[in-house]
C-alpha cells in the first residue's frame, strides 16, 4: 500500500465570496438531493405512500363507496372525490420527509455531513428538493388517475393554474411539517406512528370523501373548521368541481381559497423557524 | 493563546466544558496535540470522549472554554476547521443505500472537488483500502470490517491533516483491527495528526504517543502509554469470593501480602491488589486460610484498563459497575 496516495496533497477550492457562494449552495444541495433520489431507486416502496396509496384510495372510493355516496346539490361523485384525495395525499406526504430525516438524524451520516465544509443550509435544501419532487410526481399520478375515472378540470386556465400553485404550496407546507416531526422524534417508526394517529382522523373527519352535511352534529363543526376540508374545498373550487357545501357553512368553507392560503402561510410561519432551530440544535448543539 | 503554538500543535484546547442539562459531560478539558502525533482519548462509555471529539469537530458547541484545530477556532470559524479535518464517528458515517464509490464521490463533491477529481479520488481510495471490487456494491451489504474501511476512506477524501476517529476498532475482529492499525500507522507516517478514542488500553498502547485518560468528563491522567502503565499498571492478584461478606476479610488478608492497597469490587465479588514480583500466590492462599476465608478463585493477571482507572479514579470500594453512564457519588464528590 502506498501511504502517499492516501495522504495525497489535494488542493481544496477556497470558499468563494458573494454570489459564487450561492453556486456552492446550489451544487451542495443538488448533490444531497441526488442522494435521496438514489434511495428511492434502491427502495421504490419509499414512494408507495405518494403513488400507489392514492391510486388505491381513488379506486376504493370511486367504485366501492361511490355508488352509495350522493353529492348534495348535484354533481358527479368522481368529480367531487379527486380534490379530496389530492389533498389527502399531500397531507399524508408529511410521512416521507419525516421518516427520511429521522433516519438520517438517528445515524452517524448526519455527523459526516455536518463535519464537511459544505454550505450549511445545503442538507435541508437538498432534502426539501427531493421530497418536493416526490410530491410533484404524486400530484401528476393523482391527476392522471383522476382523469381515468371521469374527473376533469372545468374552470378557467387561470383558476386551474392557481389550483396547482396552491396544491404545491400545500405540499411544501406538509413537507416542512413532516421535517419538523422527523427532527423532533427519535426514530422513523415514531414518525409513522405519529403520522397515522394524527393524519388519519384529520383527513377523514373532513369533507375529503363525503360531504360534511351528512356528518352528525358536533363532528360536522369539527369537519367544517378542519383545514383539510378547507383545502379540499379550495381545490374543488379552483378546478371547477362540485363542492357540495351546505348553506351557511363555516367561514373557511365559504372562502376556501383565501382560507386555504392563510392556513398554509400560518403553518409555515410557525413550523419553519422551529424546524431550523431544532435541526441546528440536534446537529451542532 | 500565542500564535506559535498553533503552528506546532494541530489541536489546542483550553478549559473546554460541555453541559447537557444539569450534567457536565466534559469539564476543564485541556489538550495540546503536537502536529503529526497520535493522541489516544481513553475512557469508558460516558467518560466524555465522544463529547470531546464532537466539540473539536464542530458537531457540538462548547459550554465553556475554547479550542483551535489546525489553527482555526471551532466556534468562530467552524468551516475553517471542517476544511482541515476528517471524522469517523462510532455509528456508520456512510450511506448504506449507496455504493462505496457513490459515497466517496458524494463526499468529494461536498468538499467542492470538481467532479472528475472527486471520482478519481474515490477510485484511488477504494484501491488503497482494498475495496476496489466492492466499490459498486451497496454499502449495506458490506462486512463490518469493509464498512469501517469505507468510513475511514470517507474521512480521507480531502487528505485532511487532522483525523478524528471515535472508537475506530470497536466491533472489529482481531484481524481487521490489526489491518486498521497498520493503515493508521501509515497515515501517521505520512504526517497526519491522529486523535482517536478507545476503551482499550492495548489500542492506545499500540498507536498513541500520548494518552489522555477521561473519567466522568474529567481528565484523570495524561502521559505516554509506558508512563501510564508504569505508574498505575503492573500485575494484579485477584481473589474472587462467593459471599459479599467475605470481601472485607479478603481485603484485610491481601493487605498483608500484596504490594499495594487492595481494591474491592462489590459487583464482581472480587478483591484486586497490585502484585510485585515477590508476591507469591501461595502466600496469598495461606493468608486467606489464616483468616478462615473460603476463596472461590485466586490468580494473578496483567493490569487492565479497569485497574488503571480504579487506582486513579475511585476510593477503595467501587460499588457501581464500571459503566460510567450513571452519575455516582464519586462524581459529585469530585465536582
Amino acid at each position: 500500500m502506498n501511504a502517499n496516495a492516501i495522504t495525497a496533497d489535494l488542493a481544496l477550492p477556497k470558499t468563494p465570496a458573494g454570489p459564487a457562494r450561492l453556486r456552492w449552495l446550489a451544487s451542495d444541495a443538488w448533490v444531497l438531493a441526488k442522494r435521496n433520489f438514489s434511495h428511492i431507486r434502491q427502495i421504490p416502496e419509499k414512494l408507495f405512500d405518494v403513488t400507489l396509496q392514492p391510486i388505491m384510495f381513488v379506486l376504493l372510493f370511486a367504485y366501492v363507496f361511490g355508488g352509495v355516496i350522493a353529492v348534495p346539490g348535484g354533481g358527479d361523485y368522481h368529480e367531487y372525490l379527486i380534490g379530496g384525495i389530492l389533498v389527502q395525499t399531500l397531507v399524508f406526504g408529511l410521512m416521507g420527509p419525516g421518516t427520511s430525516i429521522a433516519t438520517d438524524l438517528g445515524e452517524g451520516i448526519i455527523d459526516r455531513f455536518t463535519s464537511l465544509p459544505m454550505s450549511r443550509p445545503a442538507y435541508l435544501i437538498g432534502h426539501l428538493t427531493a421530497e418536493f419532487a416526490a410530491t410533484v410526481l404524486a400530484i401528476a399520478i393523482m391527476v392522471f388517475s383522476g382523469l381515468i375515472v371521469g374527473w376533469g378540470i372545468s374552470s378557467s386556465v387561470l383558476e386551474a393554474a392557481a389550483g396547482f400553485g396552491l396544491l404545491m404550496l400545500l405540499a411544501i407546507t406538509m413537507i416542512w411539517v413532516g421535517t419538523l416531526i422527523g427532527v423532533l422524534v427519535r426514530s422513523a417508526d415514531a414518525v409513522q406512528g405519529i403520522a397515522f394517529v394524527t393524519v388519519f382522523p384529520l383527513t377523514f373527519v373532513a369533507n375529503t370523501f363525503v360531504p360534511v352535511s351528512g356528518l352528525p352534529e358536533g363532528l360536522r363543526q369539527v369537519a367544517e373548521y378542519n383545514p383539510v376540508s378547507c383545502w379540499a374545498a379550495m381545490t374543488r373550487t379552483l378546478f371547477g368541481n362540485p363542492t357540495a357545501l351546505p348553506a351557511n357553512a363555516a367561514w373557511p368553507l365559504e372562502h376556501p381559497v383565501v382560507a386555504g392560503l392563510i392556513w398554509c402561510v400560518a403553518i409555515l410561519t410557525i413550523v419553519v423557524p422551529i424546524t431550523l432551530r431544532s435541526f441546528r440544535r440536534r446537529t451542532t448543539g | 493563546m500565542n500564535q506559535d503554538i498553533h503552528t506546532s500543535h494541530a489541536v489546542v484546547a483550553e478549559g473546554l466544558g460541555k453541559r447537557y442539562g444539569e450534567q457536565w459531560a466534559l469539564r476543564d478539558f485541556d489538550l495540546k496535540v503536537p502536529t503529526g502525533s497520535v493522541l489516544g482519548l481513553l475512557g469508558h462509555n460516558g467518560a466524555g470522549k465522544t463529547t470531546a471529539i464532537r466539540i473539536l469537530t464542530t458537531l457540538a458547541a462548547p459550554t465553556e472554554g475554547s479550542a483551535k484545530v489546525a489553527g482555526h477556532d471551532v466556534v468562530s470559524d467552524p468551516n475553517g476547521v471542517r476544511d482541515q479535518i476528517g471524522l469517523t464517528s462510532q455509528a456508520a458515517t456512510v450511506d448504506g443505500l449507496m455504493s462505496g464509490f457513490a459515497n466517496l464521490e458524494m463526499i468529494g463533491r461536498l468538499y467542492h472537488l470538481p467532479r472528475k477529481v472527486a471520482r478519481a479520488r474515490a477510485k484511488e481510495l477504494l484501491a488503497e483500502l482494498q475495496l476496489e471490487e466492492a466499490g459498486e456494491r451497496l454499502v449495506k451489504d458490506y462486512s463490518g470490517g469493509m464498512r469501517r474501511r469505507l468510513d475511514l476512506a470517507a474521512s480521507l477524501v480531502a487528505s485532511p491533516p487532522v483525523l478524528f476517529l471515535d472508537e475506530p476498532t470497536t466491533g472489529l475482529d482481531p484481524e481487521s483491527r490489526n489491518e486498521l492499525w497498520d493503515l493508521l500507522r501509515q497515515l501517521v507516517g505520512g504526517g497526519t495528526t491522529l486523535i482517536l478514542t478507545t476503551q482499550y488500553l492495548e489500542e492506545a498502547d499500540q498507536l498513541a504517543d500520548e494518552v489522555v485518560l477521561l473519567d466522568h468528563g474529567k481528565i484523570v491522567a495524561t502521559g505516554s502509554p509506558v508512563q501510564l502503565k508504569a505508574r498505575h499498571g503492573g500485575e494484579r492478584v485477584v481473589v474472587t469470593v462467593e459471599e459479599i461478606d467475605d470481601l472485607g476479610p479478603v481485603a484485610q488478608a491481601l493487605e498483608k501480602v500484596a504490594a499495594g492497597t487492595p481494591e474491592i469490587d462489590q459487583e464482581g465479588l472480587f478483591v484486586a491488589a497490585p502484585a510485585s514480583e515477590s508476591t507469591r500466590l501461595i502466600e496469598v492462599v495461606r493468608a486467606l486460610e489464616d483468616g478462615g476465608i473460603d476463596a472461590h478463585d485466586v490468580r494473578r493477571r496483567e493490569a487492565t484498563l479497569d485497574d488503571v482507572f480504579f487506582s486513579l479514579t475511585s476510593p477503595r470500594i467501587r460499588a457501581a459497575s464500571t459503566n460510567g453512564n450513571q452519575p455516582t457519588d464519586r462524581e459529585e464528590a469530585a465536582a
